[in-house]
């Protein structure tokens, strides 16, 4: 099957999957559950999920993974499973993927360096757990996401690289700031990100989740500034979420996002996926868009 | 004395917590949060001036750079540092009734959702104004958040939700806090969370800053 990047550097433009968090709480998951415990108690609902993105057209489909690290699976009691939490999420897609490529999803730990709150070392301790987990599952890529700091982005980068025989990506998170250029929670900009990601090993970057896929353009055309080879991917919001009769929805539809595909290829993205509530209707018009181009 | 206070300020603004600390590189090899505030307790500055004519100063300046983006998390949480080691100094004259906080405010995470990095946030810039905090933690039920106003009378209540499926428990605590304690005061806030929302759930106040509640809160004592 060969390599993501391998096709991405032939000149391919590839297509990933949606959301899971917001799918998977469609599909009945409570708040205040672990959405990693559904990989042992639902795999039929995660099997689901990921096959519905697959059978949209999606090249590869991510993990059910993205709170897999000891720091986050620990408040539900589950500190002894990560290893078997993400062997399973990465087994259930790989199932699914069939012939397409599986992304194993690595979230942010929730735990931030600078305050004393953990150690690099137990840090990497943790990526280090989860990658193995993922990579003992089938998985062909460690897509590290949302990330907000670069420090564990780094460790992150490096504890997939040193640990599994993965392709190893990273994405980060921006949003725009009321001078209207893009920072992460943390305050790095997207041109900070570049090289940082690099040294550390990444092999593709990009941008996930954030405001929905038109500040995706203008965050992929930041990038492209301070490299113009390195693979980058994005995952869109379906736009930010507002309250309806007691739920929350996602704006963007399937069309809107659409539309905009020509243009962040464009820009310069070369895998184009969803994030928060993204469907496989989103995702199949993407895939559409992509293969007009 | 004024000049003291200014460099105090200066200390929580930047974050420079004491003398050793490298953080930040402009000032590095001066005294910090911690010597210059210890100097003004042992030069007989009253206690409730360096709070307010000194750190809240400081905190309010990095409240209102946080809120037009000039500076993020990481300066915000330097200068909480910096707060809390002027703070230690500060504790005897709190603890005698010397100086005298601004109220209570109670806050925590609502119930589904285990993240605190905003509710900390808040928590630090809330206590740096003046305020005395309790802070419940996360995955805070109504329940829990009820028996807490019930224990500090008139304290004003925070509720903090980072996901979309979380922020809906925010109208359960709100009616749950309202019903229990007629007048209370409810603020919320989290990344999903807009000024619409707040109104549609019957709470009192909503910012996308932290900055903007300090605001809200000081709005009801003064």
């Amino acid at each position: 099957m060969g390599k993501i990047i391998d096709q991405i550097k032939q000149g391919k433009t590839m297509v990933s999957d949606g959301a899971w968090g917001t799918f998977l709480q469609q599909k009945g998951m409570q708040p205040g559950e672990c959405p990693e415990e559904w990989n042992l108690s639902h795999p039929d609902d995660v099997f689901d999920i990921a096959k519905s993105y697959i059978d949209a057209g999606a090249d590869m489909v991510e993990t059910n993974s993205f709170g897999g690290t000891i720091f986050k699976v620990e408040k539900y009691g589950l500190a002894d499973k990560v290893f078997e939490l993400n062997k399973a999420a990465a087994e259930i897609s790989r199932k699914a993927a069939g012939d397409k490529f599986v992304l194993g999803s690595v979230g942010p730990t929730g735990k931030i360096l600078m305050m004393g709150d953990v150690t690099e070392e137990e840090l990497y301790e943790a990526f280090k757990t989860q990658v193995q987990g993922l990579e003992a599952g089938g998985v062909d890529a460690i897509m590290i996401e949302t990330m907000t700091d670069l420090d564990e982005a780094r460790l992150a980068i490096r504890a997939a690289k040193e640990n599994t025989n993965c392709e190893v990506f990273c994405t980060m998170t921006f949003e725009k700031t009321v001078n209207g250029d893009y920072r992460s929670m943390m305050g790095i900009a997207p041109t900070d990100m570049v090289n940082t990601l690099i040294d550390a090993g990444a092999e593709l970057i990009g941008a996930n989740c954030g405001n929905g896929i038109e500040d995706m353009i203008g965050i992929v055309k930041e990038i492209r500034k301070a490299n113009k080879d390195i693979p980058v991917l994005v995952h869109a919001n379906a736009g930010m979420p507002i309250y309806d009769d007691g739920k929350t929805v996602f704006p963007e539809t399937p069309d809107e996002m659409a539309n905009l595909v020509p243009k962040i290829i464009d820009a310069g993205a070369n895998i184009i996926g969803g994030c928060c509530g993204t469907t496989p209707d989103h995702i199949c018009r993407v895939r559409e868009e992509v293969d007009k181009k | 004395m004024s000049e003291l206070l200014l460099k105090i300020a200066d200390c929580i603004e930047f974050g420079k917590i004491n003398k050793a600390a490298p953080y930040p590189p402009q000032m590095k090899g001066q005294d910090g949060a911690d010597e210059l505030t210890k100097q003004a307790i042992d030069e007989g500055i009253n206690a409730q001036d360096i709070l307010s004519k000194g750190l809240m100063i400081g905190m309010e300046k990095v409240g209102i750079k946080f809120r037009e983006n000039k500076v993020f998390v990481p300066q915000v949480l330097m200068s909480a540092k910096a707060m809390n080691t002027a703070m230690i100094h500060l504790k005897p004259f709190f603890q005698s009734g010397e100086v005298v906080q601004k109220g209570t405010f109670i806050i925590g995470t609502v119930e589904g959702d285990l993240h605190d990095i905003g509710k900390n946030l808040v928590s630090m810039m809330v206590e740096g104004n003046g305020w005395k905090v309790v802070d419940l933690g996360t995955d805070v039920k109504a329940e829990q958040f009820v028996a807490a106003m019930k224990e500090h009378e008139n304290a004003f209540v925070g509720l903090s939700a980072l996901l979309t499926t979380t922020m809906v428990n925010m109208e359960k605590i709100t009616k749950a806090i309202k019903e229990e304690i007629p007048g209370a005061k409810v603020a919320v806030g989290g990344a999903p969370v807009t000024e619409d929302y707040c109104q549609k759930i019957g709470a009192d106040a909503y910012s996308s800053d932290p900055q903007g509640l300090v605001e809200f809160l000081n709005s009801q004592v003064d």
